[in-house]
């Protein structure tokens, strides 16, 4: 079972606590952008196996929504941290490539 | 290839089963192929079955990473049926349900198909109106299916328990021609019937590097070495992005695992199969007495192949409030899959932006009842570049917003 440590209120609490969001960092594309634009943001999935950023909630608990690093082969969590920025902290991505050098996902590495 | 009959087992047992083939031959992979599949699942292997019998194309390998029928294949609980909402859908799943029909037959190996029939409950007046729905869509596509009301789900399953408390059984959908299928026998069969038409099936044999030349496709890289191929068919359920990430372009799919388990055999006591969509959980009693009984996906991704262990508890909580006699049985084993879930919850027939490379993959957590289906209209898109089951399933029904939208009629578990 996956633990996980909201970053909002600082509880560590499994999965069932938790509800999985998706793909962290999407850049949001709406009216008068293109088709492929559009297209790549409603469904081009990373679906990455190994390292992957997403997004959670911890539903029965603070409410806040939060992202995750986490491997989806080994289920590792690498850490948590909060939803208010465009790119994973610098402890977060040392704390992946600690366990996993030259790990890339989408524009991060 | 020895065919096997009735005789051939009686001769057999005066020689003490001294003559029977190996039922695939284990080739090393030639230097290039006409159609390379990358999988030797169900649907890889129906696709080149139907390549080789509707099309004549035989020189074709079927790539495995792992063994032959190893992955969703021989992990599903078996369910066939064909009671879809929407035209497109129900057209490749009918398809597929009535090539199941007489699979045994045209493959000459016993898949034991048993059309018992299966049982989708509604519990929520949401669901009776969304299933009779499906009964009046059914009736227009020429798929054998009706509305029940729950006397007769009483009287086709009598251990069920309909009076609730918290969902009472209101009806359900029936499909008297579903059922289930012994499913590493439809790998067995046709991985057979492949090799008999000179077909090679290489196991242990992973794909590491799609090669292209101009935009199109000239091989792969394997760790058996480079093998050419003019067409390529990736069938590879769960591993369908990472294929897709070698090749360069991504998928609308995301992968989960979806888990089932089966208890320790009982005696005969449930001849359907029972799907409860509200409640999440759906079980069959397999021929070896075990209850089969499958269960929800993880709520995010991975690729664990064990799923999430709370999800046992809600399935089995949900089964035993609708069959309180399981209440008592053990489990015996517990084993997950990776689903590849596309947001409309309908798969992906495609062409791909390499060309020579088409994708069959998107079958989610239903794969297994469109195996004949799926290989039969795959396969023509291979050959042809084109076929009406395939049409409504290509990549570019995301673009165009022409969505194959299942998830009310198909709910979780299917």
């Amino acid at each position: 079972m996956l633990i996980l440590t909201c970053p909002c209120c600082g509880v560590t609490g499994e999965e069932t606590e938790f509800h999985g969001g998706g793909e962290a960092h999407l850049k949001r594309f709406g009216p008068g952008s293109s088709e492929g634009e559009f297209h790549d943001y409603l469904f081009s999935k990373v679906n990455p196996k190994g390292v992957h950023l997403e997004r959670w909630r911890h539903n029965n608990g603070c409410g806040k929504w939060f992202h995750a690093a986490r491997d989806t082969v080994t289920m590792e969590v690498f850490g948590t941290y909060p939803a208010q920025t465009l790119e994973p902290p610098k402890s977060i991505k040392d704390a992946i490539t600690a366990k996993r050098p030259g790990w890339s996902w989408r524009e991060f590495a | 290839m020895k065919r096997y009959s009735a005789f051939a087992v009686a001769r057999e047992a005066l020689r003490n089963h001294t003559g029977w083939d190996r039922a695939w031959a284990s080739p090393e992979p030639k230097k290039k192929y006409d159609v390379i599949i990358i999988g030797a699942g169900g649907h890889g292997l129906a696709t080149a079955y139907y390549l080789g019998k509707n099309f004549g194309i035989t020189n074709v390998a079927v790539l495995e990473k792992g063994w032959l029928g190893g992955g969703n294949t021989g992990r599903n609980t078996t369910i066939i049926r064909s009671n879809y909402l929407q035209d497109a859908s129900a057209a490749i799943y009918e398809k597929a349900r009535s090539l199941y029909e007489t699979m045994s037959q045209d493959l000459n190996y016993n898949v034991m198909f048993s059309p018992r029939g299966v049982m989708m409950l509604a519990q929520t007046q949401h669901e009776v109106r969304g299933y009779e729905r499906t009964a009046h869509a059914n009736a227009l596509q020429g798929v054998q299916t009706e509305y029940i009301g729950p006397e007769r789900v009483k009287q086709l399953v009598p251990i069920i328990n309909i009076d609730g408390p918290r969902y009472p059984v209101l009806g359900a959908i029936w499909q008297a021609r579903g059922g289930t299928a012994r499913h590493d026998a439809v790998a067995w069969g046709y991985a057979r019937a492949c090799s008999d038409m000179g077909m090679h099936i290489i196991q242990k044999c992973e794909v590491t590097g799609i090669e292209q030349s101009g935009g199109k496709v000239t091989g792969v890289n394997t760790n058996r070495g480079t093998i050419g191929c003019d067409k390529l068919g990736m069938v590879v359920a769960g591993h369908s992005g990472h294929l897709a990430d070698m090749a360069g372009f991504r998928l609308p799919i995301e992968s989960v695992a979806l888990q089932a388990l089966v208890s320790e055999p009982i005696k005969p006591c449930m001849d359907v199969v029972v799907m409860a969509n509200t409640v999440h959980g759906y079980m069959s009693q397999s021929d070896k007495g075990e209850m089969v009984i499958g269960g929800g996906t993880d709520g995010y991704n991975n690729y664990t192949q064990r799923g999430a262990f709370h999800h046992i508890e809600e399935t089995v909580r949900a089964l035993v409030e609708t069959f309180p006699m399981i209440a008592r049985l053990k489990m015996l084993r517990q084993w997950g899959g990776i689903v590849d879930v596309t947001g409309d919850r309908s798969p992906i027939l495609s062409k791909t932006p390499v060309d020579g490379v088409f994708v069959n993959c998107g079958w989610g957590t239903g794969g297994f009842k469109a195996i004949p289906g799926s290989g039969w209209g795959f396969a023509e898109l291979m050959a042809k570049g084109h076929s009406p089951l395939t049409e409504a399933f290509g990549l570019d029904r995301f673009y165009e917003g022409r969505f194959i939208d299942e998830s009310v009629a198909a709910g979780v578990a299917h």
